[in-house]
């Protein structure tokens, strides 16, 4: 019965190619943008080179301070108040300090490179899972010597020297210094905001004075609790030492903010801070926000292939009533126009799925964020194919049941009512 | 064969005298509601069919004909009075179980044909027997393919009805009625698109069902000269029947 259903949908779907093809545009389209919103967020925010374990990952990179007279400033936290309150907290397995990344001019030959340059601490390369070409990360003993050795990556390897095999022991000139390459390592994705670089150095290696007492800097802490359900033991540990921050004006400044967060939720706190004062990491209503607006953009199209397929049902309203006029129950008519249905869904699943996939490879291929590479995941193939089926089931289930209820007489007539 | 080994194997002629009813309609009433106005399509009818019988139904255009069809068929509910199918009431059917005789017991031949447009002529036919537990693909195929014989499309069968002319229209929709090898076919004007000759074969078609697998066979009709082939003619006017 299954096989002479899907027999049958796929003759329809032919025969009746203009309806087919708006409603696969629809599922298809809709299905790509998804997505590729998805692989975007993922890429992002997910687990991912080099940032791998990044559910046991928390990030103090977004410093608010609240002034008596009502103004704001929000900048990243200076290194000494990352070094001095945040280093030494206990629940941690390791804390990490690193500045954000500049670009910086450096010379080959005549021709000039714009480098991303990161200043960076020892506990970064074992917090983050690098994955070195050749040599190794910078180590304890680098940073305390304030050594001028140097990590970058395979392009910077390969524009600076033109190779990446054998660069280790050569000098770079970074910011008309020169550095000792000590280690090559993979190309990290301008999305991974936090461990993103061109080449890392150590930060003692850094004009800046390390020591100066402000409260705003150019710096971010990476924490890495012990387990991902420790992260919460670790946040609490993190806002009682924010509370012993001294104030550095207390006469103007009223209060300040740092939090551990995750990866996203640093962002959403961004985002949601008119609405949280900083207060909350703001998911109470991002979350809401976000999944009403994921909801709306599938229910759109979900509500117009329901619109489709009531007209297109109503239309077949004769062919119901020959169906039952010769031995159809509403069952098998139900079952008929959902396999039919799911099939054409299934089938603009994939096609979205392909589309999805090409818009990423153009994407990736564009070189739009650098060394960005958008994939699509079991994950998010899964959750395709939910979205997809659900769709086949939404518009598909209402008016078949709807049809499927009628008299023969009546269906014979078209008088769907 | 024969023709004095006849007499006595002439089952099919047993079963087309014996006088169980095959079909009763008791008081049936049928209005038609629209918004502005109401139509008494069929006015207290009483009528009985017996089992093999092969009765013509004429009368006027809007006497109600096909209203009589549609609720022997069980395709649609009477306003009024009860209808039996096998001496059993038909208000007593479970929606399945109506599926189920409309599927074994009746082929419907309609007026208007009725393809569904978007099947293979071949594919049309299959229908009620696509809706038979147990009918492999194999077999469907095969008694489609004879009741396409039957009807003489066997070169048609790969076309869609809108590639057919009206005769060859009818002609599907017959066969499609005979594929399942039913016990009553119900006939709304069979012959009304065939020209004179493919009219006499279609209704020699009926008459050879009706006495050699006792098919009992209610058929609408405007022409009397095949009305009077059959074994009791019905006259209706205006919703009721006069003789
Ligand atoms: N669905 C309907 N809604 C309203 N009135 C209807 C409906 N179907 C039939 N009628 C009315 O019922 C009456 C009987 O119709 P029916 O189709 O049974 O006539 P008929 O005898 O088959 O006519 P013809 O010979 O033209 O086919 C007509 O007056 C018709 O207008
Ligand atoms: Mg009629």
């Amino acid at each position: 019965m299954l096989l002479s259903y899907l027999k049958l949908a796929w003759k329809v779907l032919l025969r009746r190619k203009f309806f087919t093809f708006i409603s696969l545009f629809g599922i298809s389209f809709t299905l790509m943008v998804l997505l590729v919103v998805v692989a975007f967020f993922d890429h992002a925010f997910g687990a991912h080179y080099p940032e791998t374990r990044i559910d046991r990952m928390v990030f103090a990179q977004f410093l608010h301070v609240k002034f008596k007279d009502g103004g704001n400033m929000n900048t990243p936290p200076s290194y000494h108040l990352l070094d001095k309150y945040v280093r030494p907290l206990r629940t941690p397995e390791r804390v990490a300090i690193a500045s954000n990344f500049h670009a910086t001019p450096s010379y080959v030959g005549n021709r000039k490179l714009d480098l991303d340059l990161r200043y960076t601490d020892a506990n970064f390369w074992q917090i983050l899972d690098f994955h070195f070409l050749e040599g190794k990360a910078i180590q304890e003993a680098d940073v305390k010597a304030a050594a001028r050795v140097a990590v970058i990556n395979q392009a910077t390897a390969r524009q600076y020297f033109g190779t990446d095999h054998g660069v280790v022991g050569r000098t770079i000139a970074v910011n008309q210094l020169g550095y000792r390459v000590t280690g090559v390592v993979e190309d990290v994705p301008a999305m991974r905001l936090a461990s993103y670089a061109d080449v890392w150095v150590p930060i003692t290696t850094s004009p800046d004075d390390l020591q100066k007492t402000d409260l705003n800097g150019d710096y971010l802490g990476i924490i890495l609790a012990k387990s991902a359900e420790d992260v919460p033991a670790v946040q609490a540990e993190f806002e009682q030492a924010m509370k012993r921050v001294p104030l550095t004006d207390p006469k103007t400044m009223d209060h300040l903010d740092l939090h551990a967060d995750k990866l996203f939720t640093a962002f959403a706190r961004q985002l949601t801070s008119p609405l949280t004062e900083y207060k909350s990491d703001g998911m109470e209503y991002l979350v809401p926000i976000l999944g009403g607006l994921a909801l709306l953009f599938m229910l759109l199209p979900a509500l117009n292939l329901v619109n489709i397929n009531v007209s297109r049902i109503m239309e077949r309203s004769s062919e119901i009533g020959v169906r039952k006029a010769f031995g159809a129950t509403g069952g098998k008519l139900v079952g008929q126009f959902l396999v039919e249905n799911i099939f054409l869904t299934l089938l603009g699943g994939v096609v979205g799925l392909v589309l999805a996939y090409i818009a990423l490879q153009v994407i990736s291929g564009a070189q739009l964020l650098a060394y960005a590479h958008f994939e699509l995941n079991g994950r998010i193939f899964a959750w395709a194919l939910l979205v997809t089926v659900f769709f086949g089931v939404l518009s598909g289930v209402y008016p078949a049941f709807k049809m499927s209820r009628l008299h023969p007489a009546q269906a014979l007539k078209g008088s769907g009512k | 064969m024969e023709p004095t080994l006849t007499a006595p194997h002439a089952t099919a002629d047993l079963i087309s005298r014996n006088n169980t009813p095959m079909i009763r309609l008791i008081d049936i009433e049928k209005v038609y509601q629209t918004d502005t106005i109401e139509t008494v399509a069929l006015n207290r009818v009483n009528l009985t069919i017996n089992r093999g019988e092969f009765v013509s139904v004429m009368g006027p255009s809007g006497c109600g004909k096909s209203t009589l069809l549609s609720l022997m068929g069980l395709l649609d509910e009477p306003s009024g009075g009860t209808i039996e199918i096998d001496g059993r009431a038909v208000t007593s059917y479970s929606d399945k179980e109506l599926a189920r005789v409309r599927n074994q017991k009746i082929g419907f031949i309609f007026q208007s044909f009725h393809l569904i447009n978007d099947l293979s002529v071949l594919d049309n036919v299959e229908l009620p027997l696509l809706y038979r537990a147990g009918t492999s693909g194999k077999e469907r195929r095969q008694l489609a393919l004879a009741a396409l014989e039957k009807v003489g499309l066997s070169a048609r069968t790969k076309h869609f009805p809108s590639q057919l002319s009206g005769g060859q229209r009818q002609r599907v929709a017959i066969a499609r009625a005979l594929a399942g090898t039913p016990e009553i076919i119900l006939a709304d004007e069979p012959t009304g698109n065939l020209d004179s000759v493919m009219g006499e074969e279609i209704m020699d078609l009926l008459l050879g069902l009706h006495r050699h697998e006792g098919t009992t066979i209610v058929m609408v009709t405007h022409d009397e000269n095949m009305a009077h082939k059959t074994e009791r003619l019905i006259r209706f006017f205006d919703g009721s029947q006069v003789s």
